[in-house]
């Protein structure tokens, strides 16, 4: 990657330097003065950089020789699920009679993307054994508190002995599981783990009572394991009256292996961006489509894609106890246009195989970095598997943050560090299905030759990357949010 | 195994021995029998790359687009615009190393995404007028729910005035969310095309947030003043919601003393694209800078002094806070972020003016000569920049289908609560003979 430095956009200014190109309108050439009423005129132009357009692209194509991403080389950021997105699905979102349409036009001008939607509704209802989606939220914590806000209309419209007020969450969730709950309106009650890395099924049991409005399980869960009890909790949430929401930025797992419709969840939300080809953009855009069973069908978000005439068109409708929009318009749609690509290039049969396929990466590394590694629990995973660097640390004061900066100067992308919370100097890694076997043989020997190392020695790293290691607590303390600002700093 | 997933049998087999499994069932032996997929997903089989390129022309073909070459010429807006994206933007924008990086958690090989995101922070607080940005949120919508709850959690106080001239959308999605926050959404009535703010402190006990759309869904430059007024008046943050293109051209919200600057940030590098993914500008002034919801990106250095930069402030998110945080947001809109940075880039700053002046002259020709109709009605005189409502005896939906069939996109039908008009945007790409066709199919149209 680039290592020499690039200086900021505005750096590289100079006054009077433009690339802008407009066309030959006809229109009159009407002063600022004769178009804006004088008390509402920017008195000076808003200053944003001077360059040539060789210079935006010079300077940015510098800017992306100084980024990893994962058509570069593998990226085993663990619950990030960040693979290989096929290439036709670019294309597929780039065509022209998708991405130049107004999103206000009435629905006979639009059919192609409402017939789009629909059909990628139901294929996700399909994949999670739902009956009814909407594929509004932007993003999978936009989903979660989308799945929040379904709850509380249902409780709403359903009220038991005394209001419901709490949500359980494991204390290996994510963490906008927490934080969509509080901005939903309950209050968390977290559950523990017990010994094997699962929900504590008794302390789960415990908690549960009738102002439980329902509780938030990632299956597998954030150490990669499948939440056995899945049967037994689901059971016991309903007998108190409360729902089951899944957290599915762990679906990659279970991709046509079950269903969480199976388990008896109420609640789906899916990252498209993790499970089904949605390049993560250097942190988004994403799509957090929310499907849900039959009883909860009448609170989704609208307007929702309909048939009329006989099946033979498309037209909006909202469904009538609607919680509202959670977006704009119709959510990230170019996303689920690629989404949708993706799902007609792998069918039913080419889904499973990406569960099988990154199952099989994730417990093949498993079996090769035990004896090295901490495995706190080491028990078949799914899709990823947490190992710890505990003893390493003990032994040669390496810690999980060292491997990781080390394994950047090994040319790969470092796992999620200290996530999840409950194993002490976590690290999480998710191959995914996409790594041949060759890909993950090199990494397990990067990672094995590391542990080896003294955290002495490990401290410097990285060295061959674009910077060194990054003060962070620097940029904390002496905050500088814009190139404004360094002045002042 | 699929089209995707590189492994060949005998690796798959060699992997399977090596863990002392049998069979890939084995794999997923945790997963109770029970709960196991019998039959396989109920979908068809994977389709071939030139199959599924059919497929997607195929529905693509299905809708009538507005862009170069296509069926219908755009005069819609209402959030969304029709704007030029130059080549450079989808050619450097959308590299492969930008599009698929995630999250820079890793700085030192995520700088080129960061500096790209300062550089976007630097532009958003130069065209707002504001200390801080973020790193981008959603849309224009849930800047403005993330604005409230910045805003309430400040004052402590849960009541909001949002104007009614704000986006009716991003009203429903403020609303939608209110549930679970349980803020107050209070809609001050518009009158002659902008907000009419009370005029004393009656109802105005326990306003964290005023909230207001500059120029306005109707296109009507609101006084600023006013709200700004109207929020000091009750102990409230400003909260203000601008069109980005208007916003070279208008006196910045901080001009007036803006708590918050929230927008659509669509119009800078990204289509239509059928509503999204768009771009939500957030920005507030530095004593807010530790409620500022999502990623913020800022300057630091590396082990040996070298300029760097990395995500800051990172306590306030949800992955650290968890229940505590103000904010659930994760994953944001960066891509598009750095689309828009790279157009205000190639747009510079004599750029950015010159788009802003050519959208007002194109909203002023279009709205003079259809005015010019007989029977076609201003329903307000307030002062427009970047679109605007007219009046006609036809319902705009009526409108609407009838120009279609003339090639045009002819605006967006306003709802009862804001007069049922047609609302009309003409960007730089219109020139005057598109805008002359339009008018007259109009005239044809409506007489």
């Amino acid at each position: 990657m680039g290592r020499e430095a690039e200086p900021t956009i505005f750096e590289l200014s100079v006054p009077g330097r433009s690339a802008a190109s407009f066309r030959e309108s006809g229109l009159p050439a009407w002063a600022p003065e004769e178009l804006v009423p004088a008390a509402h005129l920017r008195a000076e132009p808003a200053p944003v950089a001077e360059v040539s357009e060789r210079d935006v692209v010079a300077h940015f194509t510098r800017l992306s020789h100084r980024q990893f991403s994962v058509d570069l080389g593998a990226y085993p950021l663990g619950s990030c699920t960040m693979k290989y997105n096929p290439k036709l699905c670019d294309d597929a979102a780039s065509l022209p009679g998708l991405t130049d349409v107004h999103p206000s036009a009435p629905a006979p001008l639009v059919q192609g993307w409402l017939g789009l939607l629909a059909e990628l509704e139901a294929a996700l209802c399909a994949v999670t054994g739902m009956h009814s989606a909407t594929l509004q939220p932007p993003a999978g914590a936009a989903g979660e508190l989308t799945g929040l806000l379904l709850m509380r209309a249902w409780h709403a419209d359903h009220p038991g002995p005394r209001p419901r007020r709490r949500v359980l969450i494991p204390d290996s969730a994510h963490g906008t599981n927490p934080a969509s709950v509080t901005l939903g309106g309950y209050e968390v009650t977290q559950v523990p783990s017990d010994e094997r890395g699962l929900v504590d099924l008794a302390a789960l049991r415990e908690r549960l009572d009738d102002d439980v409005a329902g509780i938030m399980l990632t299956n597998p869960n954030t150490l990669g394991l499948f939440e056995q009890d899945i049967v037994e909790m689901a059971a016991a949430v309903h007998e108190v009256g409360g729902l089951l929401y899944y957290d599915g930025a762990n679906f990659n797992a279970i991709l046509g292996v079950t269903l969480p419709g199976a388990m008896g969840f109420d609640i789906v939300h899916l990252n498209l961006h993790k499970t089904f080809a949605v390049p993560h953009g250097g942190g988004g855009p994403g799509a957090g489509p929310v499907a849900v069973t039959e009883r909860l069908a009448p609170y989704l978000p609208g307007p929702r894609p309909v048939r009329v005439g006989g099946g033979q068109a498309y037209e909006w409708a909202t469904p009538e106890r609607s919680i509202g929009r959670v977006h704009s318009w119709h959510g990230n749609a170019l996303a689920l246009a690629r989404a949708w690509s993706y799902i007609l290039a792998n069918g039913g049969d080419g889904l499973r195989r990406v569960a099988e396929g990154a199952v099989l990466n994730a417990n093949w590394l498993r079996h090769r970095l035990r004896g090295t590694y901490d495995i706190p629990f080491d028990r078949p995973c799914m899709h990823e598997l947490v190992v710890s660097a505990a003893s390493l640390r003990r032994r040669n004061g390496l810690r999980a943050l060292d491997v990781a900066k080390r394994l950047l100067e090994e040319g790969f992308h470092a796992p999620t560090v200290y996530f999840p919370l409950i194993v002490e100097e976590a690290l999480m890694i998710e191959p995914t299905e996409t790594e041949s076997p060759q890909t993950l043989e090199a990494l397990a020997d990067a990672l094995v030759a590391i542990a080896a190392e003294t955290g002495d020695a490990a401290r410097a790293a990285p060295r061959s990357t674009p910077v060194g290691r990054v003060d962070e607590a620097r940029a904390a303390r002496r905050l500088i949010p814009t190139w404004d600002a360094r002045d002042g700093a | 195994m699929g089209h995707y997933v590189p492994h060949t049998d005998t690796e798959v087999a060699r992997m399977l021995a090596f863990m002392g499994l049998a069979s890939v069932e084995e794999l997923f032996a945790t997963v109770p029998g029970a709960l196991r997929l019998a039959g396989g997903l109920d979908l068809p089989d994977g389709l071939s790359e030139p199959d599924v390129g059919d497929r997607m022309e195929a529905l693509a073909a299905a809708n009538r687009p507005v862009g170069r070459g296509s069926s219908l010429v755009c005069f819609a807006g209402g959030g969304a615009y029709d704007h030029e994206v130059p080549a450079v933007v989808r050619r450097v924008a959308f590299r492969s190393e930008f599009v698929t990086a995630y999250t820079p958690y890793q700085p030192e090989v995520a700088q080129g995404v960061l500096q790209a995101l300062f550089e976007y922070q630097t532009v958003v607080c130069r065209l707002t007028g504001m200390d801080v940005a973020n790193a981008s949120l959603y849309d224009g919508a849930s800047a403005c729910v993330e604005a409230v709850n910045l805003a309430v959690a400040a004052t402590g106080r849960n009541r909001v005035w949002v104007s009614r001239g704000v986006h009716p959308n991003w009203r429903e999605v403020m609303a939608t969310f209110a549930a679970g926050t349980g803020h107050e959404l209070v809609t001050v009535p518009l009158a002659g095309g902008v907000t009419a703010w009370p005029q004393d402190e009656g109802g105005g006990q326990g306003v964290g947030a005023v909230v207001v759309q500059y120029p306005n869904y109707l296109g009507c430059i609101e006084d600023l003043a006013a709200a700004a007024e109207a929020a000091r008046r009750v102990g409230a943050l400003l909260v203000v919601a601008v069109d980005p293109v208007a916003a070279a051209l208008l006196r910045p919200p901080s001009d007036y003393g803006a708590d918050v600057v929230v927008g659509e940030g669509q119009p800078f590098g990204t289509p239509l694209s059928f509503g999204g993914p768009y771009l939500g500008l957030f920005a507030c002034r530095r004593e807010h800078v530790r409620r500022l919801p999502g990623r913020l990106v800022g300057e630091t250095v590396d082990a040996e002094g070298r300029r760097a930069y990395v995500t800051t402030l990172r306590t306030r998110e949800q992955d650290i806070r968890r229940e505590k945080a103000s904010s659930n947001v994760c994953t944001n809109q960066t891509l598009i972020a750095v689309a828009c940075v790279v157009q205000l880039a190639w747009l510079g700053t004599a750029g950015l003016r010159e788009l802003a002046l050519r959208c007002a002259r194109a909203t002023r020709y279009t709205r003079e000569a259809l005015l010019a109709i007989d029977g076609v009605e201003a329903p307000s005189d307030a002062p427009v920049v970047r679109e605007f409502a007219v009046r006609t005896r036809l319902r705009p939906e009526v409108l609407i289908e009838r120009m279609a069939e003339e090639g045009f996109l002819a605006g967006v039908a306003l709802p009862g609560e804001l007069g049922h008009d047609l609302l009309v945007a003409a960007t730089e790409r219109r020139t005057r003979a598109e805008i002359d066709a339009y008018v007259a199919a109009f005239e044809k149209v409506v007489r």
